[in-house]
């Protein structure tokens, strides 16, 4: 860079270069390394034994458990997700403010916490466990149960994400939709919806790669049984815990290979995302 | 169609808005509410829409009980401030929008959409744009499609809220033009919010300013700028010297000033003398002693300060103040005053 195109508020170049090596240095070793020993652990042996980690019935039981949690869960909490950012972008009611601190204790709360609380009240000891058991409906130890532990891990994401779209594109195009005859239903599927698709979509792929991640609280709701109720992160601990270290990693691999995909969509969709969605003034 | 307000009052929180409003429209009429921010004219015009619902008080069109009805069932037409365009529709589906949404027999076949959308577009002259996208047009171009939509229903009022706002002078000038033009081809009763008194002025049948959540008076711009009936109205409307003073026995006394206050009650009062308002004079008046002389098309604007100190402002034709300069006194008569108490 010349001298003469330095701009006032630009730092001497030997600064950015500085900065921009710790951020480099630091991601590299932060993100790139552990997850490129993830995948070389992984085919330490070949990709034989690793497929053959994956191929294993456990391995698969996880996989599918892991697979049918995110679609209980995505589903719930975009639906969640919408009915909150709407309730709180464009209406006013008393409370309001308690609702958005609401929908963010679940990132404030430690998972492990969260899951407790739902062993609290659906465990056999729990409140609500003697009612459970007489009428033999398993949630903990189970799929609702684990499906509940990731719903509440997962739910800020929607709402967070649509939240603050929607109160910056207010009330007026809705109100103008209202006034031009359209019914409520007509008017959030007419306008509301079309403004805030991309935004949501985003707030899905996210919600999507922390549910198929979640660790913590469905460790506490799940019971660790394998073929059963252990979803991927749970089946890669326990398979590290035994010392197969190409087992874990194997499926540890997959699960990152999930989460990429995920990331690599959220990227397109940035990419995608036609210029026409912004109404400059 | 007539609108009637009937003592309409509104309160946000502790906030009055609207403090007992009453206001006839006639059949056909261009309507502006003219106000500083603060004074209720949106909250008004957003009541007579069905975007917001009065505490007290009745709105009826024609010799109907509209007050609670809802905005879809009021057949109005809304321009909002920033347009409020569907960003993600075309042009020609945003100016379709009201009539897509009508259900069964009421909504009209394709081809009339499309028709009517074609006639819209035509006379807001943007006939070749209804393919765009709201985020490629110019602001004005914005608003033309804002005013297609809301005529698109074919309302039986059209609202509009702070129309020429958010755009630059000269295009204001045009589109100001331009809504006199299509409320004079289309009839429809039409109301429009401003701040701005040159717009209201220079645009409306009759004009309503608000104060307060108060309507100060409602009358042609001719009225409301040369017989305004509330200090708050003198000061607002047009241009006026500002000077405190009192009331006593017919006669107002401020500084080295004195007028004739026929009908004022004794007691504080305060007088607004228009710039236009003064005349030379040779044998009495009160003394200016000039300070700045600014030239303004066919007039000569004066600023000066009385031997009282009172800061004054005059209008004189080049040839009436041909004789001033700067530093010196001049000697002005008051044509005509509004005085009322303070």
């Amino acid at each position: 860079m010349s001298a003469g195109h330095r701009l006032a508020h630009e730092d001497p170049p030997w600064i950015r270069a500085l900065v921009l090596g710790v951020v480099a240095a630091f991601l590299v070793l932060v993100l790139l390394l552990p997850m490129a020993a993830v995948f070389v652990e992984a085919l330490r042996k070949g990709l034989g034994p690793a497929m053959e980690a994956i191929g294993n019935p456990d391995a698969r039981a996880a996989i599918r458990l892991t697979l049918i949690t995110a679609a209980i869960t995505v589903p719930f909490n975009a639906v969640f997700g919408v009915c909150a950012a709407w309730a709180v972008a464009k209406h006013s009611f008393p409370g309001k403010a308690f609702l958005i601190t609401l929908i963010d204790l679940p990132f404030s709360v430690s998972p492990v916490v969260a899951g407790l609380i739902y062993v609290l009240i659906f465990g056999a000891q729990g409140w609500m466990g003697e009612w459970l058991i007489e009428h033999d409906i398993k949630i903990i130890f189970a799929l609702p149960g684990i499906a509940l532990a990731t719903i509440f891990v997962t739910f800020p994401f929607v709402a967070r994400e649509l939240i603050p779209l929607m109160q910056e594109q207010g009330v007026d195009e809705e109100e103008a939709a209202i006034s031009m005859g359209a019914s409520g239903l007509r008017t959030f599927w007419s306008v509301t919806a079309p403004n805030i698709r991309w935004g949501l979509l985003y707030g899905v792929l996210l919600c999507n790669a922390r549910a198929m991640g979640e660790f913590g609280a469905v460790s506490v709701v799940s019971g660790h049984i394998r073929g059963l109720t252990n979803t991927m992160p749970l089946h890669i601990e326990i398979l590290y815990n035994e010392y197969d270290f190409v087992g874990a990693f194997s499926v540890a691999a997959l699960l990152c290979l999930l989460a990429v995909v995920t990331l690599v969509l959220k990227t397109l969709l940035e990419i995608v995302q036609p210029p026409t969605r912004r109404l400059g003034h | 169609m007539t609108i009637s307000i009937r003592s309409v009052a509104k309160t946000f929180g502790r906030f009055p808005a609207l403090n007992g409003v009453s206001l006839e429209i006639a059949d056909g009429e261009l309507l502006a509410l003219l106000g500083p921010s603060g004074s209720g004219k949106t909250t008004l015009l957003r009541a007579i829409a069905g975007l917001e619902f009065p505490d007290k008080g009745q709105i009826f069109f024609d010799d109907r009980d509209m007050t609670y009805a809802s905005a879809a069932a009021r057949r109005v037409g809304f321009v909002f401030q920033q347009y409020a365009l569907f960003r993600h529709m075309s042009v020609a589906k945003n100016i379709a929008f009201g009539l897509d949404v009508r259900k069964g027999p009421a909504k009209p076949p394709r081809a009339e959409i499309q028709r009517r959308v074609d006639e819209l577009l035509r006379l807001v002259e943007l006939t070749d744009l209804g393919k765009r996208f709201p985020n490629q047009l110019s602001g004005g171009q914005r608003q033309r499609v804002a005013l297609a939509r809301a005529l698109a229903v074919g309302p039986s009022v059209l609202l509009l809220d702070e129309p020429f706002g958010a755009l630059d002078a000269t295009v204001r000038k045009s589109l100001r033009r331009e809504l006199r033009r299509i409320h004079d081809a289309t009839g429809v009763t039409t109301i429009f919010v401003t701040h701005d008194q040159e717009e209201a002025l220079g645009l409306a049948d009759r004009v309503a300013i608000l104060n307060h959540g108060v309507i100060e008076q409602v009358g042609t711009p001719q009225q409301v700028h040369d017989e305004p009936r509330s200090a708050f109205v003198a000061g607002f409307v047009g241009e006026a010297n500002c000077i405190p003073g009192a009331v006593s026995g017919g006669r107002f006394t401020g500084g080295d000033l004195s007028l004739s206050a026929a009908g004022v009650g004794d007691g504080p009062g305060v007088a607004y003398v228009r710039p236009h308002q003064f005349s030379r004079s040779r044998a009495e008046g009160v003394d200016l002693t000039v300070r700045r002389i600014t030239p303004e098309g066919p007039v000569v604007r004066l600023e000066g300060v009385t031997t009282g100190g009172q800061s004054l402002e005059a209008a004189f034709s080049r040839e009436a103040a041909a004789d001033v300069a700067p530093g010196r006194s001049i000697k002005l008569g008051i044509d005509r005053a509004y005085i009322f108490s303070a």
